[in-house]
Protein backbone atom coordinates (compact mmCIF):
# COMPACT_ATOMS: atom_id res chain seq x y z
CA UNK A 1 0.00 0.00 0.00
CA UNK A 2 1.80 2.98 1.35
CA UNK A 3 5.04 1.18 1.59
CA UNK A 4 7.01 3.15 -1.02
CA UNK A 5 6.78 6.38 1.01
CA UNK A 6 7.42 4.81 4.76
CA UNK A 7 10.82 2.81 2.46
CA UNK A 8 11.90 6.34 0.64
CA UNK A 9 11.54 7.80 4.58
CA UNK A 10 13.81 4.77 5.78
CA UNK A 11 16.35 5.42 3.64
CA UNK A 12 16.45 9.36 4.34
CA UNK A 13 16.63 8.24 7.77
CA UNK A 14 19.28 5.76 6.99
CA UNK A 15 21.58 7.74 4.38
CA UNK A 16 21.33 10.80 7.25
CA UNK A 17 22.81 9.07 10.23
CA UNK A 18 25.68 7.29 8.17
CA UNK A 19 26.61 10.34 6.39
CA UNK A 20 27.09 12.03 9.84
CA UNK A 21 28.71 9.24 11.20
CA UNK A 22 31.12 9.24 8.14
CA UNK A 23 30.73 5.74 7.24
CA UNK A 24 31.63 4.00 3.80
CA UNK A 25 28.27 2.15 3.70
CA UNK A 26 25.49 0.68 5.87
CA UNK A 27 25.20 -3.30 6.23
CA UNK A 28 21.99 -3.71 8.33
CA UNK A 29 19.31 -1.56 8.91
CA UNK A 30 16.89 -2.17 12.26
CA UNK A 31 13.08 -1.26 12.01
CA UNK A 32 10.94 -1.90 14.73
CA UNK A 33 7.34 -2.24 13.70
CA UNK A 34 3.66 -3.06 15.56
CA UNK A 35 1.31 -5.04 15.22
CA UNK A 36 -1.02 -2.29 14.29
CA UNK A 37 1.11 -0.67 11.57
CA UNK A 38 -0.44 -1.77 8.46
CA UNK A 39 2.99 -2.33 6.67
CA UNK A 40 3.89 -5.36 4.76
CA UNK A 41 7.75 -6.49 4.97
CA UNK A 42 8.35 -8.37 1.90
CA UNK A 43 7.08 -4.62 0.04
CA UNK A 44 9.17 -2.46 1.76
CA UNK A 45 12.13 -5.02 0.62
CA UNK A 46 10.92 -5.25 -2.48
CA UNK A 47 10.92 -1.13 -3.08
CA UNK A 48 14.05 -0.80 -1.20
CA UNK A 49 15.90 -3.04 -3.19
CA UNK A 50 14.85 -0.68 -6.27
CA UNK A 51 15.40 2.71 -4.24
CA UNK A 52 18.52 2.09 -2.31
CA UNK A 53 20.52 1.45 -5.20
CA UNK A 54 24.00 3.66 -5.79
CA UNK A 55 23.63 4.95 -2.30
CA UNK A 56 25.15 4.41 0.95
CA UNK A 57 22.62 1.51 2.01
CA UNK A 58 22.68 -0.04 -1.49
CA UNK A 59 24.17 -3.45 0.04
CA UNK A 60 22.09 -3.01 3.32
CA UNK A 61 20.23 -5.64 4.84
CA UNK A 62 16.78 -4.88 6.40
CA UNK A 63 15.90 -6.83 9.29
CA UNK A 64 12.18 -6.58 10.94
CA UNK A 65 11.47 -6.79 14.23
CA UNK A 66 7.46 -6.93 14.67
CA UNK A 67 6.25 -5.95 18.40
CA UNK A 68 2.59 -7.06 19.79
CA UNK A 69 -0.45 -5.09 20.13
CA UNK A 70 -0.80 -4.27 23.88
CA UNK A 71 -4.43 -2.83 25.00
CA UNK A 72 -5.69 -2.30 28.93
CA UNK A 73 -9.09 -2.43 30.07
CA UNK A 74 -10.52 0.93 31.15
CA UNK A 75 -13.00 -0.81 33.27
CA UNK A 76 -10.60 -3.39 35.12
CA UNK A 77 -7.45 -2.19 34.37
CA UNK A 78 -6.60 -5.65 33.08
CA UNK A 79 -3.98 -5.70 30.14
CA UNK A 80 -3.70 -8.17 27.34
CA UNK A 81 -1.97 -8.34 23.91
CA UNK A 82 -3.92 -8.40 20.55
CA UNK A 83 -3.86 -11.73 18.83
CA UNK A 84 -5.12 -11.52 15.62
CA UNK A 85 -9.35 -9.68 15.76
CA UNK A 86 -9.78 -7.20 18.14
CA UNK A 87 -11.79 -8.33 20.76
CA UNK A 88 -13.18 -7.01 24.40
CA UNK A 89 -11.30 -7.21 27.62
CA UNK A 90 -10.95 -11.08 28.29
CA UNK A 91 -11.23 -10.69 32.06
CA UNK A 92 -14.35 -8.62 32.03
CA UNK A 93 -15.73 -8.18 28.93
CA UNK A 94 -15.74 -4.68 28.39
CA UNK A 95 -15.58 -2.97 25.16
CA UNK A 96 -13.99 0.04 26.85
CA UNK A 97 -10.00 -0.53 25.73
CA UNK A 98 -7.66 1.32 24.73
CA UNK A 99 -4.61 0.36 22.76
CA UNK A 100 -1.33 1.55 24.39
CA UNK A 101 1.05 -0.42 22.25
CA UNK A 102 1.50 -1.96 18.94
CA UNK A 103 1.74 1.55 16.56
CA UNK A 104 5.45 1.51 16.37
CA UNK A 105 6.98 2.39 13.05
CA UNK A 106 10.61 3.04 14.00
CA UNK A 107 14.18 2.23 12.71
CA UNK A 108 15.92 1.43 15.96
CA UNK A 109 19.64 0.95 14.95
CA UNK A 110 21.77 0.82 11.56
CA UNK A 111 25.09 -0.90 11.30
CA UNK A 112 27.80 0.54 9.13
CA UNK A 113 31.36 0.12 7.72
CA UNK A 114 33.75 2.97 8.57
CA UNK B 1 26.86 -3.27 20.80
CA UNK B 2 29.63 -2.39 18.43
CA UNK B 3 30.92 0.91 17.51
CA UNK B 4 29.86 0.45 13.84
CA UNK B 5 25.94 -0.02 15.68
CA UNK B 6 24.41 3.55 15.74
CA UNK B 7 21.51 3.77 17.65
CA UNK B 8 19.07 6.09 16.22
CA UNK B 9 15.34 5.24 17.20
CA UNK B 10 13.36 7.58 14.83
CA UNK B 11 10.04 7.72 14.06
CA UNK B 12 9.78 6.38 10.09
CA UNK B 13 7.19 8.99 9.37
CA UNK B 14 9.40 11.47 11.54
CA UNK B 15 10.00 13.85 8.72
CA UNK B 16 6.03 13.86 7.63
CA UNK B 17 4.86 14.70 11.29
CA UNK B 18 7.63 17.40 11.30
CA UNK B 19 5.59 19.13 7.77
CA UNK B 20 2.58 18.11 9.32
CA UNK B 21 3.22 20.40 12.28
CA UNK B 22 4.33 22.99 9.60
CA UNK B 23 0.88 22.68 7.84
CA UNK B 24 -0.87 23.08 10.98
CA UNK B 25 0.99 26.20 11.76
CA UNK B 26 -0.04 27.37 8.46
CA UNK B 27 -4.05 27.26 8.76
CA UNK B 28 -3.24 28.91 12.64
CA UNK B 29 -2.15 31.79 11.01
CA UNK B 30 -4.66 32.04 8.46
CA UNK B 31 -7.47 30.96 11.30
CA UNK B 32 -8.18 28.40 9.23
CA UNK B 33 -10.13 25.22 11.13
CA UNK B 34 -9.23 22.25 8.88
CA UNK B 35 -10.38 19.35 8.68
CA UNK B 36 -9.05 15.76 7.07
CA UNK B 37 -11.75 13.67 5.59
CA UNK B 38 -10.95 9.76 4.95
CA UNK B 39 -13.24 7.31 4.19
CA UNK B 40 -13.40 4.09 1.65
CA UNK B 41 -14.07 5.04 -2.21
CA UNK B 42 -17.80 5.34 -2.61
CA UNK B 43 -18.69 6.38 1.48
CA UNK B 44 -20.15 9.67 0.38
CA UNK B 45 -17.20 12.15 0.90
CA UNK B 46 -18.14 14.77 -1.75
CA UNK B 47 -21.72 14.40 -0.95
CA UNK B 48 -20.47 14.61 2.17
CA UNK B 49 -18.58 17.92 1.91
CA UNK B 50 -21.31 19.32 -0.27
CA UNK B 51 -23.77 18.95 2.18
CA UNK B 52 -21.60 20.82 4.39
CA UNK B 53 -20.98 23.47 2.49
CA UNK B 54 -24.82 24.07 1.44
CA UNK B 55 -25.28 23.99 5.84
CA UNK B 56 -23.07 26.57 5.99
CA UNK B 57 -22.86 28.95 2.69
CA UNK B 58 -26.01 30.65 4.61
CA UNK B 59 -24.09 31.36 7.62
CA UNK B 60 -21.17 33.29 5.24
CA UNK B 61 -18.78 30.64 6.41
CA UNK B 62 -15.77 30.71 3.30
CA UNK B 63 -14.60 27.18 2.67
CA UNK B 64 -11.43 25.90 0.94
CA UNK B 65 -11.72 21.93 -0.34
CA UNK B 66 -8.52 19.99 -1.25
CA UNK B 67 -9.21 17.24 -3.25
CA UNK B 68 -6.96 13.89 -3.38
CA UNK B 69 -6.91 11.87 -6.50
CA UNK B 70 -4.57 8.90 -7.92
CA UNK B 71 -5.88 9.62 -10.45
CA UNK B 72 -6.05 12.92 -13.04
CA UNK B 73 -9.47 13.09 -12.86
CA UNK B 74 -11.88 17.12 -11.99
CA UNK B 75 -14.88 15.07 -10.94
CA UNK B 76 -14.72 15.80 -7.40
CA UNK B 77 -13.43 19.58 -7.49
CA UNK B 78 -15.83 20.33 -10.29
CA UNK B 79 -18.73 19.54 -8.21
CA UNK B 80 -17.26 21.68 -5.13
CA UNK B 81 -17.07 24.23 -7.71
CA UNK B 82 -20.20 24.34 -8.71
CA UNK B 83 -21.12 24.16 -5.42
CA UNK B 84 -19.17 27.94 -5.22
CA UNK B 85 -16.39 27.42 -3.35
CA UNK B 86 -12.93 26.68 -4.22
CA UNK B 87 -11.24 23.55 -4.91
CA UNK B 88 -7.63 22.59 -5.72
CA UNK B 89 -7.36 19.10 -6.94
CA UNK B 90 -4.26 17.05 -5.58
CA UNK B 91 -3.24 14.28 -8.09
CA UNK B 92 -1.23 11.86 -6.33
CA UNK B 93 -0.12 9.62 -9.03
CA UNK B 94 -1.02 6.85 -7.91
CA UNK B 95 -0.17 7.09 -4.55
CA UNK B 96 -2.92 5.55 -1.64
CA UNK B 97 -3.30 8.47 0.31
CA UNK B 98 -1.98 12.37 0.55
CA UNK B 99 0.88 12.79 2.86
CA UNK B 100 2.06 16.40 5.06
CA UNK B 101 4.25 17.56 1.47
CA UNK B 102 1.56 16.93 -0.92
CA UNK B 103 -0.95 19.09 1.32
CA UNK B 104 2.31 21.76 1.47
CA UNK B 105 1.98 21.71 -1.91
CA UNK B 106 -1.32 21.97 -2.29
CA UNK B 107 -1.66 24.75 0.46
CA UNK B 108 0.90 27.32 -1.88
CA UNK B 109 -1.89 27.62 -4.37
CA UNK B 110 -4.36 28.04 -2.11
CA UNK B 111 -5.23 31.65 -0.53
CA UNK B 112 -6.33 31.12 2.83
CA UNK B 113 -6.62 34.22 3.88
CA UNK B 114 -10.28 34.65 3.64
CA UNK B 115 -11.46 31.11 4.37
CA UNK B 116 -12.71 30.38 7.63
CA UNK B 117 -12.79 26.21 6.63
CA UNK B 118 -10.39 23.98 4.74
CA UNK B 119 -11.66 20.04 4.01
CA UNK B 120 -9.12 18.23 2.94
CA UNK B 121 -10.65 14.87 1.18
CA UNK B 122 -8.15 12.10 1.06
CA UNK B 123 -7.95 9.37 -1.33
CA UNK B 124 -10.87 6.73 -0.68
CA UNK B 125 -9.35 4.09 1.59
CA UNK B 126 -9.10 2.88 4.69
CA UNK B 127 -5.90 1.94 5.61
CA UNK B 128 -2.66 4.13 4.13
CA UNK B 129 -4.16 8.22 4.84
CA UNK B 130 -4.78 6.52 9.02
CA UNK B 131 -0.88 6.61 8.68
CA UNK B 132 -0.17 10.28 7.20
CA UNK B 133 -0.79 13.45 9.14
CA UNK B 134 -1.30 15.77 7.17
CA UNK B 135 -1.42 19.06 9.80
CA UNK B 136 -5.59 19.17 9.77
CA UNK B 137 -6.88 19.75 13.36
CA UNK B 138 -9.48 17.02 13.22
CA UNK B 139 -9.73 13.95 11.75
CA UNK B 140 -13.21 12.61 10.42
CA UNK B 141 -14.32 9.62 8.73
CA UNK B 142 -17.32 9.06 6.80
CA UNK B 143 -18.30 5.16 7.06
CA UNK B 144 -21.43 4.37 4.86
CA UNK B 145 -24.30 1.56 5.67
CA UNK B 146 -23.34 -0.94 2.59
CA UNK B 147 -20.08 -1.02 3.41
CA UNK B 148 -20.36 -3.18 6.59
CA UNK B 149 -20.92 -3.21 10.04
CA UNK B 150 -17.09 -5.38 10.52
CA UNK B 151 -15.16 -2.15 9.00
CA UNK B 152 -13.81 -1.15 12.44
CA UNK B 153 -12.29 -5.00 13.36
CA UNK B 154 -10.81 -4.80 10.10
CA UNK B 155 -9.86 -1.23 9.73
CA UNK B 156 -8.81 -0.44 12.78
CA UNK B 157 -6.23 2.43 12.62
CA UNK B 158 -8.32 4.53 11.00
CA UNK B 159 -11.00 4.44 13.77
CA UNK B 160 -8.56 5.27 16.14
CA UNK B 161 -6.72 9.14 16.66
CA UNK B 162 -10.37 10.18 14.83
CA UNK B 163 -12.75 13.42 16.37
CA UNK B 164 -15.67 12.49 14.17
CA UNK B 165 -17.50 9.63 12.83
CA UNK B 166 -19.77 10.38 10.29
CA UNK B 167 -22.52 7.41 9.44
CA UNK B 168 -23.35 7.95 6.15
CA UNK B 169 -26.17 6.60 4.10
CA UNK B 170 -29.09 5.53 6.83
CA UNK B 171 -31.18 6.24 4.51
CA UNK B 172 -30.46 2.50 3.38
CA UNK B 173 -30.82 0.82 6.97
CA UNK B 174 -33.95 -0.80 6.23
CA UNK B 175 -32.54 -2.17 2.93
CA UNK B 176 -28.89 -3.91 4.30
CA UNK B 177 -27.98 -6.00 7.43
CA UNK B 178 -26.10 -3.67 9.38
CA UNK B 179 -25.66 -4.39 12.94
CA UNK B 180 -25.17 -0.93 14.44
CA UNK B 181 -24.55 -2.24 18.34
CA UNK B 182 -21.98 -4.43 16.27
CA UNK B 183 -20.40 -1.79 14.52
CA UNK B 184 -20.39 1.00 17.35
CA UNK B 185 -18.52 -1.57 19.92
CA UNK B 186 -15.97 -2.03 17.47
CA UNK B 187 -15.68 1.75 16.91
CA UNK B 188 -16.01 1.90 20.78
CA UNK B 189 -13.25 -0.47 21.27
CA UNK B 190 -10.71 1.80 19.10
CA UNK B 191 -11.56 4.94 19.92
CA UNK B 192 -13.75 4.63 23.42
CA UNK B 193 -16.67 8.39 23.55
CA UNK B 194 -15.85 9.13 19.64
CA UNK B 195 -18.15 11.94 18.61
CA UNK B 196 -20.30 10.18 16.25
CA UNK B 197 -23.24 11.33 13.47
CA UNK B 198 -25.57 9.15 11.60
CA UNK B 199 -26.83 11.52 8.63
CA UNK B 200 -27.81 11.18 5.38
CA UNK B 201 -26.56 12.61 2.52
CA UNK B 202 -29.40 11.75 0.79
CA UNK B 203 -32.23 12.91 3.04
CA UNK B 204 -30.37 15.54 5.11
CA UNK B 205 -30.85 13.60 7.93
CA UNK B 206 -28.77 14.34 10.75
CA UNK B 207 -26.50 16.88 9.08
CA UNK B 208 -28.04 19.64 11.08
CA UNK B 209 -26.32 18.21 14.26
CA UNK B 210 -22.94 17.50 12.23
CA UNK B 211 -23.30 21.35 11.58
CA UNK B 212 -23.70 22.56 14.62
CA UNK B 213 -20.29 20.78 16.08
CA UNK B 214 -18.54 22.46 13.28
CA UNK B 215 -19.48 25.81 13.63
CA UNK B 216 -18.96 25.63 17.13
CA UNK B 217 -14.87 25.28 15.59
CA UNK B 218 -14.89 27.47 13.14
CA UNK B 219 -13.36 30.65 14.39
CA UNK B 220 -15.96 33.07 12.79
Amino acid sequence: MHELSVTESVLEIACKHAEKAQAKKVTDIYLVIGKLSSIVDDSVQFYWDFISKGTLCEEATLHFKRIPAELVCLECGNKYTLDNDLTPCPQCGSARIRVISGDEFNLESIEVQR
Amino acid sequence: MSENRIKIVEKILNANDRLANTNRQKFDDAGVYAINLMASPGAGKTSFIIKTIEGLIADGVQIGVIEGDTAPVTIDSDKINAAGMPAIQINTGGECHLDAIMLENALDQMDLSPLDLVIIENVGNLICPAAFELGAHSKVVVASIPEGDDKPYKYPNIYRGLEVLIINKTDLLPYIDFDMDYFRQGVEMLNPGLTTFTVSCKTGEGIDAWLDWLKGKINK
